[in-house]
């Protein structure tokens, strides 16, 4: 029952924040909307007793992705907004259209799929829930060990390429 | 009761916002906002599987995104820095440097 109860208060939160974040004009409010539905995503990972993501998440991404957003933001200081700039030939409503399309097509999915899951021993004592941390070290370590170094590989080239990209002149 | 399914309504609810943004924005910044919401509706679906399945995988994944979403927003942003100095906007509908 209260499952129940946060999960459909953090749903109401997730997508509340979402729609702010793509409806809200200003940039700057934009970005700190996106903070605050990036913190109800962490809290719906902790209802899913996945501690060792959400604090990931609140670190990377509500610390992290966004003060970079912020920084983005305050360094293009747009005195005009692109809205406000007409053309004739871009149409919005194919992009609604399109949506509508990927959404009917996930509504039939989750309709007419099924989705058999065995259900667990015990949900909120089991392994995974208490030993959180301990669970995804062995497995990011011992199976996915190769993944681990290509996404470490990955992100040392998103970073030279970064720099690359923004600087001035080599 | 809150099935998978819960979560996987949410997601995809999630998800179709973030697609309405990248469609319907012309701000390059906030169409690359949305493309940070589609990935946390990909999370939320692993981490509910994982949640269900007692399968620590499905987190494993989560991270990977994460990752993957971190290296995205740093060379995403570079691009915009780079592209404004040269033309002063961020409206998708000015950039047209590689149309053929």
């Amino acid at each position: 029952m209260l499952h129940a109860i946060a999960f459909y208060v953090l749903s109401a939160f997730i997508l509340g924040f979402a729609v702010l974040v793509i409806s809200t004009r200003n940039t700057v409010h934009s970005v700190l909307y996106l903070v605050l539905n990036f913190l109800a995503v962490a809290a719906l990972y902790v209802l899913l007793t996945a501690q060792f993501l959400a604090a990931i998440q609140v670190l990377v991404y509500a610390g992290g992705i966004v003060v970079l957003y912020l920084f983005v933001v305050m360094l293009v200081n747009l005195k005009r907004p692109p809205e406000d700039h007409s053309s004739p030939q871009r149409r919005s409503w194919i992009g609604f259209a399109l949506a509508g399309l990927v959404l009917a097509e996930l509504g039939a999915i989750v309709t007419f799929g099924s989705v058999v899951a065995p259900t667990g021993p015990d949900m909120e004592m089991s392994d995974l829930a208490l030993h959180n941390v301990e669970q995804i070290g062995m497995l990011l370590y011992t199976d996915y060990l190769i993944p681990f170094e290509v996404a470490s590989m990955l992100l040392l080239v998103a970073m030279v390429g970064a720099i690359v990209l923004a600087k001035r002149e080599l | 009761m809150i099935t998978p399914t819960h979560y996987m309504v949410l997601s995809a609810a999630l998800f179709i916002i973030g697609v309405i943004g990248v469609m319907v924005r012309r701000n390059i910044i906030i169409i690359f906002m949305s493309i940070e919401l589609i990935l946390n509706a990909v999370n939320i679906n692993l981490v509910a599987f994982s949640y269900k399945l007692q399968n620590g995988v499905g987190q494993v994944f989560a991270i990977f995104v994460i990752a993957v979403a971190a290296a995205e927003a740093a060379v995403g942003l570079g691009i915009i820095l780079a592209f404004y100095r040269n033309k002063e906007t961020v409206n998708i509908d000015e950039m047209n440097v590689m149309r053929w």
